[in-house]
């Protein structure tokens, strides 16, 4: 008898240990103060790569949560994803710039203790608390990794290095170009003309009055019977250089990582005009029921060894500082080569995805918002 | 004679068997009595069924499609507007896509008629038992693996390093540059759907009783017109049947245009995708963009029943 009353108050027990921690981290009363027992559980919305089993499986062996991984094509995709079934189906997303703050305004992610992340503190500053992040003082998240949207091109079939967006608008390659199938390729777009044609007076890219923003989409009709075809997901871009279909693209560093480790003579470049970018964020849904195990892999994600970890996989610049020595320890130079070591002044020559809104900021409410970047694009390119 | 069968019989005391028997007999009465009760018990299950899936599903989707979206939550707003339809008409990027999914609809169509006919009319009428087993199996073959791979598959032979140009480089041909376009569209499609249409073409073609092409021909009709005369117009209900499979099918795929068609592939299927699913979830509109091809092919389920095709089903 004794034997099954200690059960008993075994069993009561463990049933407390679990539900203090999971409601201190619940998401009404303010932020978490601690990490409890993790709830074995963790679905996450990631891009394509980021939940490589070669960080995931640690993970999961190290906290026994168990991760689910989707992988989002565009941030489009993950802004539905997050609010289907009226949100909580996904604990996590690593939203990008184009995507958080919808995410923040539509109450869709909840703000996060950054003191229990250990790896914050060792952040550059200018990852702590991004605009397209942090809204308020309120950390929505954790930044992770950061880079540019760059030229990729074939080095058999263009033996010329492409210097300028330009080639992508001109018929040299005519049949033989691939651009991304997302909407906030107008800034890409956008930025190009704001070194060609300096009369439209384009400042940033992402701020366009109806004007500039015609004259983009001017641009994109044009640019359209030049397309082989427009990518999806960061895979149908590397079947199309793979397959030889197309030898010029708009791309992600992480496509051109694949590509050259499937020995496809691939090179990628940051043209003349500059770049547009992302910085991801891991946010976390204000209606997760995983909120343990999301903490336990915000610790993770953004430890320097992790961090240099995806950042050497994907070709991407970590958040954390330390993660420098640690990418040179699994690839020699790569932190010099992905600007892990001095990345400020790098940084401001990126012009970092941001959800296009009315407001240009400049007591004006004459720009484009982002539902019309969406129509235009969906329209110009159908 | 329940006997046998009825458990009751078995395991209840000998008293229970007759009243057990009683009680279905007065259940059975009524139902034999009045032929629409014993109606309704059967197309019941199906037609609840029916109504609460099917019929349900696509009123609300109908229904949703006057809402619209907030710009700037992306959540559903339930006030009443044909805006979305006003934009379908007016946009020509719109019309553009529609025009396109309904041509490459009736071409595929088109594609597969020309080729199932000759190939029915020989499983049917000219190949032995033996031979017509092995051509069924060679239709159906495809069918049993996955649609996704064999569009894959097509997707790797038109590639520009693929197999076709491989092979016509071999032949010391020039390459064809047919990858990621509406050409690859319409051979992909028309492969995929080529069984829908042998089919019911067969069953049309197999059910010409022998005796009408006898009495033709003791008319003295040439082949020829015995072929334009009396097979086609008997076949025809069977082309418009395998025509309403193929026609529907091409008309809502989405997946095809996504993996074979290249920057001017956007189907109607894609548009629905995009704008429910991707760019700032506007399902209301997409909701009204799907029921343009339940107009398209309630249009063509009319002028199909002109025709007479649903009469000799």
């Amino acid at each position: 008898m004794s034997k099954i009353r200690k059960a008993h108050v075994l069993v009561a027990l463990l049933a407390a240990a679990l539900c203090v921690p999971a409601s201190g981290a619940g998401k009404t009363s303010g932020l978490p103060t601690k990490i409890g027992k993790g709830e074995g559980k963790l679905t996450m919305i990631g891009w394509e790569g980021y939940l490589d089993a070669k960080w995931v499986k640690p993970f999961e062996k190290q906290t026994g949560c168990k991760v689910q991984a989707k992988y989002a094509g565009s941030s489009d995709e993950m802004v539905t994803l997050m609010r289907t079934g009226g949100g909580g189906q996904y604990d996590m997303v690593s939203a990008s710039g184009d995507a958080s703050l919808r995410l923040i305004y539509g109450k869709d992610v909840q703000p996060v203790n950054t003191k229990l992340v250990p790896g914050w503190s060792q952040f550059f500053k200018a990852f702590q608390g991004p605009p397209n992040n942090t809204v308020g003082g309120q950390h929505y998240g954790i930044s992770l990794q950061w880079g540019p949207n760059t030229l990729m091109y074939n080095t058999k079939k263009i033996k010329k290095a492409p210097t300028s967006w330009g080639d992508i608008y001109s018929s040299k390659y005519k049949g033989r170009i691939t651009v991304p199938n997302n909407p906030i390729q107008i800034a890409d777009v956008a930025l190009y003309l704001s070194k060609t044609q300096p009369s439209l007076g384009i400042k940033d890219p992402y701020e366009l009055n109806k004007k500039q923003f015609d004259a983009a989409i001017a641009l994109v009709k044009k640019q359209k019977p030049l397309i082989k075809k427009y990518w999806g997901l960061s895979s149908d871009e590397v079947s199309l250089f793979k397959n030889g279909d197309t030898w010029l693209g708009a791309s992600w560093p992480v496509t051109t990582g694949t590509l050259q480790a499937a020995k496809v003579p691939v090179k990628e470049i940051i043209p003349k005009e500059g770049a547009t970018g992302w910085l991801d964020t891991w946010m976390l849904s204000s209606k997760t029921k995983h909120p343990n195990c999301a903490y336990k892999w915000y610790g993770y994600i953004s430890s320097p060894k992790v961090q240099a970890l995806q950042a050497v996989t994907w070709g991407e610049t970590p958040a954390n500082k330390l993660a420098c020595k640690e990418m040179d320890k699994l690839s020699k130079g790569s932190c010099a080569a992905y600007h892990a070591n001095a990345p400020e002044s790098y940084y401001r020559s990126i012009k970092f995805w941001k959800t296009p809104i009315a407001d240009c900021g400049n007591g004006k409410k004459d720009c484009t918002d982002y539902t019309k970047w969406v129509s235009a694009w969906t329209q110009a390119t159908s | 004679m329940g006997q046998r069968l009825d458990s009751g019989d078995l395991l209840a005391p000998r008293r229970g068997g007759p009243s057990f028997t009683r009680a279905r007999r007065r259940l059975a009465r009524p139902l034999w009595r009045l032929p629409w009760l014993r109606g309704i018990a059967l197309l019941l299950p199906p037609m609840a069924w029916f109504l609460l899936l099917y019929v349900a599903a696509l009123a609300v989707l109908f229904v949703s499609a006057f809402w619209s979206v907030d710009v700037f939550t992306t959540k559903v707003v339930h006030t009443w507007s044909l805006d979305n339809f006003r934009e379908i008409v007016t946009s020509s990027a719109w019309r553009r896509v529609i025009t396109r999914t309904v041509v490459i609809a009736f071409l595929v169509t088109l594609t597969d008629a020309v080729i199932a006919f000759p190939f029915a009319y020989y499983m049917a009428r000219i190949a032995s038992g033996r031979t017509r087993a092995l051509l069924f199996v060679l239709v159906l073959l495809p069918l049993w693996s996955s649609y996704l791979v064999r569009v894959y598959a097509w997707k790797v032979i038109l590639a520009q390093d693929g197999i076709l140009n491989w092979s016509l480089q071999k032949a010391g041909l020039p390459a064809a540059n047919i990858g990621y376009t509406n050409t690859a569209m319409w051979l992909v499609f028309s492969y995929i759907w080529l069984p829908f249409m042998i089919l019911p073409v067969y069953a049309a073609l197999e059910r010409i009783p022998d005796s009408y092409i006898e009495a033709s021909r003791d008319l003295g009709a040439r082949s020829f017109k015995t072929f334009r005369t009396i097979i086609v117009p008997l076949a025809l209900p069977g082309v418009i049947a395998g025509s309403i499979f193929t026609f529907s099918l091409t008309l809502g795929d989405y997946i095809t245009p996504t993996l074979v068609g290249g920057a001017s592939s956007t189907f109607i299927g894609n548009v629905v995708y995009n704008t429910g699913l991707g760019a700032a979830g506007n399902l209301p509109f997409a909701a009204a963009f799907a029921s343009v091809p339940l107009v398209v092919m309630a249009i063509y389920l009319i002028l199909a029943r002109r025709s007479g095709a649903f009469e000799a089903l």
